[in-house]
């Protein structure tokens, strides 16, 4: 589904990623780990298409199509979710009504038929009932006087409703007290599928007690320098990153 | 094959037709006019004067307002960059030829106006309005005012019934002397200022409105302003009374042709409000901002103000303002009965080269008296937007209470706000509350839309939205929907 060719990408003058090789297959739950400054948020932004990262070599094949070539809102179309470590504030914008825009937004790119407010309201109650999320963080605007907890459980809700192809979980557990963590591990786990991939970048191996990785990747200074299976985190928790060094 | 090169005159073309788009009311009506030959005197005042038939004691006004005016100058304290102006190369007055016999029905009205102001929104039979309520619209009355003269006012005799006077300001000095007389000039004094002084001498028409006591007025009242002849001013002057007890909505729009040339618009309004009475009045203006280099677009230099002169009256003044390519305006409330309350919503969007200067002034005179300030300024592009306002508390004024918010709001990196917050408190009780916030539409939350599949400029468009939402929510809900569409279109060439 996903292939990462010697990706090499930098923000103004400081080079990040140095030549990243990732292959995913559909249905694949990949952890990203590593220390800090290793260039795992940089990995999120380069799929998502953030201008400021500029990709200056290699390639990315989404679903046979060059992903690099798309801008940020047809990739999001395309099937790719970000979920922010730091998701925005926007003011007076409800949360709703963005994320119908935002659902249909995408629709319209694959021609598929636009959701009216009724059938669109019926797939956002089925979906909170699951995120355990109140009623009241879908009439309030977009993230604004949410609390952390908050905030990335509404990431995990829209991804559930935007139903993407490949889901990038950029630290999303950082912040969270463990009923929090446990309710988006079970969000992600109830949108697991054959069909459905995700990259979990996290410092923690604690939430992939609850999302069980496919793979483990340790990230280290742009590259991936070990590759493993869970057993991999459990081994990072108790030896750190201090054997990178040597 | 040869490339093909595009003539000059296609690529004006195109130009023009983008222009078009993004100022779509800025077409000419070809229609004859009587028009004042450019230049202001004594001889040009009398001639207004005759045309209208005023009596004397109205032409006396005027010219006392001229004299004044000859010796003031015009003020420059606003953060503005005012090109001069040449009053001597503005026709003061100019009607369509078809108007002189001051059509009596919808029916009279030249067919060319009519088809203006079709194209331009403005429902003026009766008839269809009243069709078109079961499906959408609740009836709005309007007095269109083109150029110099009232045209047509739809619903009078409906409005008659209930008592309520509403007519333009020409009619209302022939129908209702006493009133006019009674009310002319009382909150905006012909000396108030340069622009005031200029509207007084040579005002030609604008609308008039009268609740009686203990009146609800049964529907919204409105007038449409066009500007449409070249090197014309327009100088209008509206006055609202609400008696005790009587309430009404009144909204106002306004629209002009694009042209290179800068013209002038000054108008006063005054506003009456007595005892538990309430007026809200409601201004969306769209005068034409100018092109994308700054050339053309409207001066707007406007003096507004309302006195709630009664125990418990209560003024409420919105405006989303998006046109023009200066904007010179402050509605205030002199807040004279005891527990009277005056507020302030106010959207300003600048784009291109576009000012704005403008704000309120809440003068506190009676007792426990409220005002509420909320205004919101977007900058784009090149332009600069100012928001300055003014809470005067007097010293008898026990108990009063002001609440001030301004935000501005920044898209691009070459554009500027600026806030010039004024407090004067001559009494210890007062509450003041002041919050002032400048944002800029971030990266990060146009990256966080976009990643959701929102394009930019409909992420533009919903954040700009949600800032405003505080001030929309006060709109008449028909103009609300206008105001929106009205902020996409003039940021319009904003993102990307």
């Amino acid at each position: 589904m996903l292939n990462i060719k010697n990706i090499h990408a930098q923000v103004g003058d400081n080079k990040i990623l140095k030549g990243l090789n990732l292959d995913i297959k559909p249905g694949e739950v990949h952890a990203i780990m590593g220390p800090n400054g290793a260039g795992k948020s940089t990995l999120g932004n380069v799929l998502a298409g953030m201008e400021k990262v500029e990709v200056t070599e290699g390639s990315v094949d989404f679903l046979g199509k060059n992903l690099l070539d798309l801008e940020i809102e047809q990739r999001a179309a395309e099937g790719i979710f970000l979920a922010f470590q730091y998701p925005v504030e926007i003011p007076g914008v409800n949360n709703m009504y963005f994320l119908r825009a935002a659902l249909n937004a995408q629709r319209k790119y694959r021609g598929e038929k636009e959701m009216n407010s009724s059938e669109f309201l019926k797939l956002v109650r089925t979906k909170i009932k699951q995120m355990s999320m109140r009623d009241d963080l879908l009439r309030r605007p977009v993230n604004e006087g949410f609390s952390g907890g908050e905030k990335k459980r509404n990431e995990i809700f829209q991804m559930s409703i935007l139903a993407p192809k490949l889901a990038i979980l950029d630290e999303t557990d950082s912040g969270l007290d463990i009923d929090a963590l446990k309710i988006v591990a079970d969000g992600v786990n109830q949108l697991r599928d054959d069909n459905r991939s995700f990259i979990v970048i996290t410092h923690y191996q604690r939430l992939l007690d609850y999302i069980v990785p496919d793979y483990v990747h340790v990230l280290a200074d742009g590259k991936i320098v070990r590759s493993g299976d869970k057993s991999l985190a459990i081994e990072l928790e108790k030896t750190g990153y201090g054997w990178l060094e040597d | 094959m040869p490339e093909q090169i595009k003539t000059s005159e296609q690529e004006n073309a195109e130009v023009h037709k983008r222009i078009e788009q993004t100022y779509k009311d800025g077409f000419v009506t070809d229609i004859e006019s009587d028009t004042f030959p450019p230049g202001l005197n004594e001889e040009v005042i009398r001639a207004i004067s005759a045309k209208k038939e005023e009596p004397q004691w109205l032409l006396d006004w005027r010219l006392k307002a001229y004299a004044k005016w000859l010796t003031m100058e015009q003020p420059n304290w606003a953060k503005l960059k005012i090109p001069p102006i040449d009053f001597n190369a503005i026709s003061y007055y100019s009607s369509p030829k078809s108007n002189e016999n001051a059509p009596e029905t919808i029916d009279d009205v030249d067919p060319k106006l009519l088809e203006t102001y079709a194209k331009l929104g403005v429902p003026l039979h009766e008839q269809e309005i009243l069709a078109g309520v079961k499906t959408r619209k609740t009836p709005v009355a309007v007095d269109v005012v083109f150029d110099s003269v009232s045209v047509t006012t739809t619903f009078k005799k409906e409005l008659k019934k209930a008592g309520v006077i509403f007519c333009s300001f020409s009619e209302a000095v022939k129908d209702h002397p006493d009133l006019v007389k009674q009310y002319l000039g009382k909150v905006v004094p012909i000396g108030d200022n340069y622009f005031s002084a200029l509207n007084a001498a040579v005002f030609s028409d604008g609308s008039f409105v009268y609740i009686p006591k203990n009146t609800r007025c049964p529907m919204e009242l409105s007038t449409y302003f066009r500007i449409n002849e070249m090197n014309t001013g327009q100088f209008e002057r509206t006055m609202i009374i609400a008696d005790d007890g009587a309430e009404v909505s009144y909204l106002e729009g306004c629209t002009a042709p694009m042209r290179d040339e800068n013209q002038l618009h000054a108008a006063v309004v005054e506003l009456f409000i007595l005892n538990d009475a309430k007026i809200k009045y409601s201004t969306v203006q769209n005068w034409y901002p100018g092109d994308e280099n700054g050339k053309g677009g409207i001066f707007n230099f406007v003096t507004k103000r309302a006195a709630c002169n009664g125990v418990n009256a209560k003024v409420s003044w919105t405006q989303v303002e998006t046109g023009s390519a200066i904007t010179w305006k402050y509605p205030s409330c002199i807040l004279r009965g005891d527990n009277s309350r005056g507020e302030f919503y106010s959207v300003a969007l600048t784009n291109n080269y576009q000012q704005a200067d403008t704000g309120t002034k809440m003068i506190h005179l009676g007792k426990n008296t409220k005002s509420t300030i909320i205004s919101k300024g977007i900058s784009a592009g090149k332009s600069h937007n100012t928001y300055r306002g003014l809470v005067r508390i007097s010293k008898r004024a026990e108990g009063a209470r002001n609440h001030t918010q301004c935000d501005s709001l920044l898209i691009g990196k070459n554009c500027g706000a600026h806030t010039f917050p004024y407090i004067e408190s001559a009494n210890s009780t007062a509450q003041l509350e002041h919050e002032a916030t400048t944002s800029k539409i971030s990266e990060d939350q146009l990256f966080y839309c976009k990643q959701r599949g929102i394009s930019e400029e409909d992420a533009t468009s919903m954040i700009v939205d949600g800032f405003c939402k505080e001030v929309f929510k006060e709109l008449p809900m028909e103009f609300a929907v206008e105001a929106k569409a009205l902020l996409d279109i003039s940021l319009e060439g904003a993102v990307g």
